[in-house]
């Protein structure tokens, strides 16, 4: 039965590749991403077997702490876990629960993020390959970790899946994961000037955490190597307890969700708030340009790549706090113009076939584009005027101003335009409409690649006199290109804005149903 | 069952397209409502329409039944114009929805099966969605809107956001989607799957009396029972092919529209074997 459900897992991966060759050509690039990362790991814990015994015991134990915390926490935030084993899946077929959670817990391996776990856990037999026990204790050591990370990111799907399910909480906590995610680079420079402060910080810290459920199987290795037997022996019952003591935790939630799907009971409302509906022109552009607005509010897609926007000042501020050089906060103007204006760029991939209405009601392409291009532009030009002009009170030197803010303009209505042109004509492979913007899109990466790379391309192209300008500015001293720039960007980019929704219009009234048909494939 | 409620009317909006007096039976007009010839279409290898030609007569209310897999979905959404078929034509009233498409398109309501709606619109908002994007007027869309949800006894979820709806709501608000511009032809894909039996009937009531005051519905459907009860005109579609197309009295020449159409597809499987399900 075990051998069944890893081959059932085995059957839906390889089926998946089986849609398109793009997808395997995906998984490969992921895969290769992948193995860098393990492979690089994996010789540097090999190398760690000529280093102090101290050193390699803190590095071995905080890193697979890191791991088994990355395990239960990263699938309920991102509600990414992998659901292609979905227990519930298998109510019906009443398989014996220890069998179902062996073959469940084992099917977890199978993917990227559970062989690179596997592999590198494993090289840490190499760092402790000092002697026989020690060796044993390592391997003993890595199995008890990865199925420990394993089981605890089963129990924590298992737990929260009611929670999961319920739509409230996956909009939320996709939005909260993205401030973590944002500020990782200063909260790692603060975690290493802090380590760098206190050298022997990290070393107690790792002592500490060898003693918990976390770091107890990782630190037996090192334990045996320092002929530590005795706390080794302990924590090795401290690893085996916490294992077995999830693997019950998993059984009994698994046993109760069998029987109790998640339901989530919503609150009816009654109508007549039409939100931005009432307020735009009751037109079509109107109506979508406020469809597009209350998506941007509503869709955690949409509204996680706005709670970027503010992080963006306080990002650079850092960066520009740990330089002394303030001179950077200038170019969160332009920065935030490319981001803004290229975040329409899958737009009708995220209508995904809700994009039909459209087609069906006949409307006019330019209507489409412009109303889209529209309720961006709502929030990105005052956003773009504001992050232009901000940084020049911190760095005093106006006469940059004119440039840049031509240069921030510019990029803005450019990147409309292009964008414009780039969601009618071409799909890309985002999250489905529900799902987080953080789980893995279905199709094709490496053709969204390729939009997406090849577009950035173009809009660099279409941006390069006021680049030039900018650039002119900054050989001759003078501010006359500036002055020049400030003109020549939103002139420039409104024309180019005009050309893009005029010709993204054409080409989705020419080849609306064909677009439909390439969004189906992804539903 | 009650009364049904005043449910909107949709050929209210149109009064200056005068239609004939409401006929018990309405008279084919001279011009069919839907006219498709030769449509075709090939997915990869799979041969899913093979040369459909249908005439779909005005005032008619015209089901469209097959096995699974057919092609029913395909060939409604190539006479609607949202995919493009490799040969063949689509007259709506006339005008060819593929070449002249939004004009065609502002004659039909559509109701497709399987696509996605704007969910995270409230129930209110995507109707109105619906109607603003035709270049509707606001006052009526506004009007129209309520009388919808009422007629689809939705007006107490109006603020509810779609994603929150079930299925049976998602398809109730998905068909008044489709009926906000009163539209001369309604090409309905599966308008009932999992919709409950009391929504059923009030919106087999509003298709009645839509159809009574000269509209035209297309409906495809696997419940045979219903087509039969329903529908005055039926055409059967198997493996991409038109297997009978008329009047349902014609298409099921005495028998029950279930038992010809089983006799038209085949397929049936003889009822013998699995000896073994008796067995316990």
């Amino acid at each position: 039965m075990v051998a069944h459900l890893l081959r059932l897992k085995l059957t839906l991966l390889r089926n998946s590749l089986r849609r398109s060759p793009w997808q395997l050509l995906g998984l490969i690039i992921g895969g290769l991403y992948a193995v860098g990362i393990a492979g690089f790991l994996g010789v540097a814990l090999v190398l760690l077997r000529t280093a102090d015994l101290e050193l390699a015991q803190t590095v071995v134990v905080l890193g697979g702490s890191a791991a088994v915390l990355g395990w239960g926490v990263v699938p309920v935030i991102a509600s990414s876990a992998d659901m292609t084993l979905d227990p519930a899946r298998f109510t019906t077929a009443a398989v014996p629960m220890p069998q179902l959670l062996t073959g469940l817990a084992l099917g977890g391996l199978i993917g990227i993020p559970g062989i690179a776990t596997a592999l590198v856990a494993l090289a840490t037999v190499g760092t402790w390959s000092r002697g026989a026990p020690a060796v044993a204790a390592a391997v003993a050591g890595a199995v008890l970790g990865v199925l420990t990370c394993i089981v605890l990111s089963k129990v924590v799907t298992t737990a929260t899946a009611g929670l999961a399910s319920s739509r409230r909480f996956k909009d939320v906590s996709a939005l909260a994961f993205m401030v973590p995610l944002m500020l990782m680079g200063p909260i790692v420079a603060f975690v290493a000037q802090g380590a760098a402060g206190s050298a022997g910080f990290l070393a107690d810290l790792a002592r500490i955490v060898a003693w918990t459920p976390a770091g107890a199987a990782w630190s037996l290795g090192g334990d045996a190597a320092a002929a530590r037997y005795a706390p080794a022996g302990l924590k090795f019952l401290i690893a085996v307890a916490t294992l077995a003591g999830l693997a019950w935790c998993w059984k009994v939630l698994l046993q109760r969700a069998l029987v109790t799907p998640p339901f989530a009971a919503g609150g009816r409302k009654r109508g007549g708030r039409m939100g931005l509906f009432g307020v735009l022109p009751a037109t079509p552009v109107g109506a979508i340009t406020a469809r597009a607005l209350t998506y941007w509010i509503r869709d955690p897609r949409y509204s996680g790549s706005l709670v970027v926007i503010p992080l963006l000042p306080v990002l650079m501020f850092f960066q520009a706090g740990q330089t002394g050089d303030y001179g950077v906060l200038a170019i969160i103007g332009p920065l935030a113009a490319f981001l803004l204006a290229w975040s329409i760029s899958a737009d009708v991939s995220y209508d995904n076939t809700a994009f039909a209405l459209h087609l069906s009601s006949g409307v006019r392409g330019v209507h489409d584009r412009l109303g889209r291009a529209l309720a961006c532009l709502a929030f990105a030009l005052p956003i773009v005027l504001v992050f232009s002009v901000g940084p020049f009170f911190f760095t005093g030197n106006w006469d940059w101003l004119p440039a840049l803010l031509g240069l921030s303009l510019g990029i803005l209505f450019t990147g409309l335009g292009l964008a414009s042109v780039v969601s009618a004509r071409y799909t890309v492979a985002v999250p489905l409409p529900g799902d987080s913007p953080f789980k893995k899109p279905p199709g094709n990466v490496a053709q969204t690649m390729a939009v997406q790379f090849g577009g950035m391309g173009v809009l660099l192209v279409l941006v390069l006199p006021e680049a030039a300008l900018v650039i002119a500015q900054s050989v001759t001293g003078s501010t006359a290109p500036g002055w020049i720039n400030l003109a020549l960007g939103p002139v420039l980019g409104l024309v180019l804005f005009t050309a893009g929704v005029r010709l993204g219009g054409k080409w989705l009234d020419a080849r609306g149903p064909e677009l439909l048909a390439q969004l189906s494939v992804n539903r | 069952m009650t009364e049904p409620q005043p449910g909107p009317h949709p050929a209210a909006g149109r009064q200056d397209h005068p239609v004939p007096a409401p006929l018990a039976v309405p008279a084919p007009l001279a011009v069919p409502a839907l006219s498709i010839r030769g449509l075709a279409k090939r997915f990869g290898g799979k041969i899913a329409v093979d040369g459909i030609s249908l005439d779909v007569p005005a005032g008619s209310f015209y089901g469209i039944v097959g096995p699974n897999g057919a092609g029913k979905t395909t060939t409604l959404s190539m006479a609607t114009g949202l995919l493009r078929p490799d040969f063949g034509t689509a007259l709506v009233h006339g005008t060819d929805v593929w070449t002249r498409p939004l004009e065609a398109k502002k004659l039909m309501g559509i109701l497709t099966d399987g696509v996605r709606l704007f969910d995270r619109l409230t129930g209110e908002q995507l109707v109105s969605y619906a109607g603003l994007l035709r270049g509707m007027d606001k006052d009526v869309v506004s009007a129209r809107v309520a009388e919808l949800l009422a007629a689809f006894d939705l007006s107490a979820d109006a603020g509810t956001l779609v994603v929150d709806y079930s299925a049976g709501m998602t398809k109730k608000i998905a068909l008044a989607s489709a009926l906000i511009h009163a539209p001369r032809l309604l090409v309905l894909d599966e308008p009932f799957e999992s919709v409950d039996p009391v929504s059923a009937a009030n919106i087999r009531d509003i298709l009645d009396r839509y159809v009574a005051s000269g509209g035209t519905v297309i409906v495809s459907s696997h419940v045979m029972d219903l087509v039969q009860r329903m529908c005055d005109h039926v055409a059967v579609v198997a493996a991409g092919r038109l297997l009978a197309a008329g009047t349902v009295e014609e298409v099921r020449a005495g028998a029950s529209l279930e038992d010809r159409f089983v006799q038209l597809v085949g397929g049936r499987s003889q009822t013998e074997g699995l000896e073994w399900l008796r067995t316990f």
